[in-house]
């Protein structure tokens, strides 16, 4: 058994040691047991919102529309919406973590100041509940595929590789969502949030494909995380690799990198300055 | 004095204009209980999380174990328990979720956290609510589940920060008595209070401090020794006629302080000038004859009483 001082001086010479301890996963544990004792509620809805858009636009929708051309390849309309859901959940599942949840713990219950006057540092938090946003990113892919794959919306094997690619579009949209939320005050700026997001998912082509935009309105919605987000899950699902989607990937990689330094750098500035 | 534990010299700390800690030098001895005393907005707390390397100073040097916070945050905090002004515990996990957790952030393994946790539970007597969330505790047992959290990781330097704000009377003598008996077990203990009787009671050496500066320094009674008279006899004559009065009690001894309700009058024996008030047939309606306390130091160096 080690002491606490062990532990720390254990990586006192560690590049970093300062903003990291090696220990995200114990933020991680901390969630899981906020999670026995929280309401369902929330979650359950992240679950069941996605399915039922399938439901609404493909199956009701779907029958006026018939087919979509994507490709150069034409699909049936359900199957066309359903990576682009699958995208949806992802990312409003990691963001409904790293916004509301994070704004709470930093201005209602100072949660974050308890954290960071043990020897955990603001990297260790970050890391932490972004991963937190993450696990619920993964759950909600694996959902979706569990019931969409049964009703044969999935074209293939290969479109297994679609959850890592939720879970990685979820990192970025939660380390983003969270260097945001750290930076905000009020509710009111919290209400902000979701009037930028509900239209940016609205138009951001999980429904059809934004080719029928006026061009500019086309270019700025390809200037949109969401975008990006649903449009390499598609490229996934229907393995229609391009050089749009290393640009999708590079997108977030680097929504990922600006959100943990920015998430960080406020946080010690917050409660260690 | 054995080796200083911690050590400050000209430690400042502003806030944007505003200077919060003023250039003040200290040490703390290994194993020593010490106090800083002062209103509110002293600056108190500020040093206190300077101290705790969750806040940078802005000028002048701190070591904390021979090692500089700014260099060595994590490493100092890891010899560190941390009681906040205000309680900051997790209000969605249980009394024990809540130890073992804290725990886990130090690194802890969570067997060697499992056992710690039944001491802390009796140590801050909360056996019978360890599985109540902490939302549903009262504001008492919130500040005794606090200072367990804090000594979850066996820290050397116990912070306390007004620990015994909001506690009844009976469970602040036997946190008084927990803190003895872990100084007796070498912890240095660095705490603030506006309690002059808690300050009396726990500390070996205290500094009082004013507008960000330190004003005094020294233990208890040697503060008292410097700064007070023997005995204070205070007088109340009733609002009206305080201020009436007051010029003429203030011939008849070298140092009287006017409160809004009484006047403290600062002598060596009190009885007897109180003999001397009443042969000139003042007549004050209520009088006492008591020692002078840290509260009186408090009142001649900040000319504030400690709770406003
Ligand atoms: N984060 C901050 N930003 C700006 N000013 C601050 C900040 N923290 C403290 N101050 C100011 O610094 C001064 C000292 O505050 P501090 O909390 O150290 O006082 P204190 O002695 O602990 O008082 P109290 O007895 O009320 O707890 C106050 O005037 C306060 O307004
Ligand atoms: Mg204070």
């Amino acid at each position: 058994m080690s002491t606490a001082v062990e532990i720390a001086d254990a990586r006192a010479n560690k590049f970093g040691h300062q903003l990291y301890a090696g220990r995200a996963r114990a933020i991680v544990e901390r969630s899981l047991l906020a999670l026995r004792s929280s309401t369902w509620v929330p979650i359950a809805t992240g679950f069941v919102e996605p399915v039922l858009y399938l439901l609404a636009f493909g199956y009701g929708m779907g029958e006026l529309i018939g087919n979509v051309d994507f490709g150069g390849k034409t699909i049936d309309y359900t199957v066309f919406i359903a990576p682009g859901l699958l995208a949806t959940s992802a990312m409003n599942g990691a963001i409904y973590d790293s916004t509301w949840n994070v704004f709470f713990k930093l201005n209602e219950s100072k949660l974050y100041q308890g954290m960071l006057a043990t020897p955990l540092g603001p990297l260790d938090v970050a890391l932490g509940e972004i991963t937190w946003a993450l696990l619920r990113g993964l759950s909600y892919a694996m959902a979706f595929m569990a019931i969409t794959a049964p009703l044969g919306l999935v074209p293939g094997v290969a479109a297994i590789l679609a959850i890592p690619a939720a879970v990685f579009i979820a990192f970025g949209f939660a380390s983003f969502g969270m260097a945001i939320t750290s930076y905000f005050k009020t509710y009111q700026q919290m209400g902000m949030i979701n009037i930028v997001l509900l239209p940016m998912f609205l138009f951001s082509g999980s429904l059809y494909p934004i080719s029928v935009y006026p061009d500019w309105l086309e270019f700025l919605i390809k200037l949109m995380p969401s975008w990006h987000g649903i449009e390499l899950v598609r490229d996934i699902w229907f393995s229609a690799f391009d050089n749009g989607t290393l640009i999708h990937v590079s997108y977030f990689c680097v929504m990922i990198v600006t959100g943990l330094y920015f998430t960080t750098r406020r946080l010690r500035n917050l409660f260690m300055r | 004095m054995s080796e200083s534990l911690i050590s400050a010299r000209g430690l400042t700390k502003k806030y944007g204009d505003f200077t919060a800690v003023n250039a003040i030098d200290f040490d703390v001895a290994k194993g020593e209980s010490f106090g800083l005393l002062g209103p509110n907005g002293a600056g108190k707390s500020t040093t206190m999380r300077i101290i705790a390397a969750t806040s940078q100073r802005t000028a002048g040097t701190i070591s904390i174990l021979g090692r500089d916070p700014e260099e060595h945050g994590p490493q100092i905090r890891a010899h560190l328990g941390v009681v906040p002004q205000q309680d900051n515990l997790d209000g969605e996990l249980t009394v024990t979720e809540n130890l073992f957790i804290y725990g886990r952030y130090f690194g802890l393994s969570k067997k060697f956290i499992r056992a710690k946790i039944e001491e802390l539970l009796e140590f801050a007597q909360l056996e019978e609510k360890r599985n109540v969330k902490v939302d549903a505790l009262s504001g008492g047992m919130k500040r005794r589940l606090t200072i367990a959290r804090a000594l979850v990781s066996e820290p050397d330097i116990l912070m306390l920060d007004e620990p015994t704000t909001g506690l009844d009377p009976q469970a602040r003598h036997i946190l008084w008595d927990r803190l003895f008996r872990l100084k007796e077990t070498g912890v240095t203990l660095v705490l603030t209070t506006h309690f002059m009787d808690e300050a009396e009671q726990l500390c070996d050496r205290l500094v009082v401090m004013d507008n960000g500066k330190i004003m005094a320094e020294g233990s208890p009674l040697e503060l008292i020794k410097v700064y007070s008279t023997k005995e204070v006899l205070e007088v109340r004559f009733g609002s009206e006629r305080n201020k009436e009065v007051a010029p003429i009690l203030r011939g008849m001894c070298d140092r009287i302080e006017e409160l809004p309700d009484r006047i403290l009058m600062y002598v060596e024996d009190g009885e007897a000038l109180l003999e001397e008030i009443i042969a000139k047939k003042l007549h004050p309606t209520t009088s006492l004859v008591r020692r002078s306390s840290l509260e009186d130091v408090f009142l001649r160096l900040t000319g504030r009483s400690l709770i406003e």
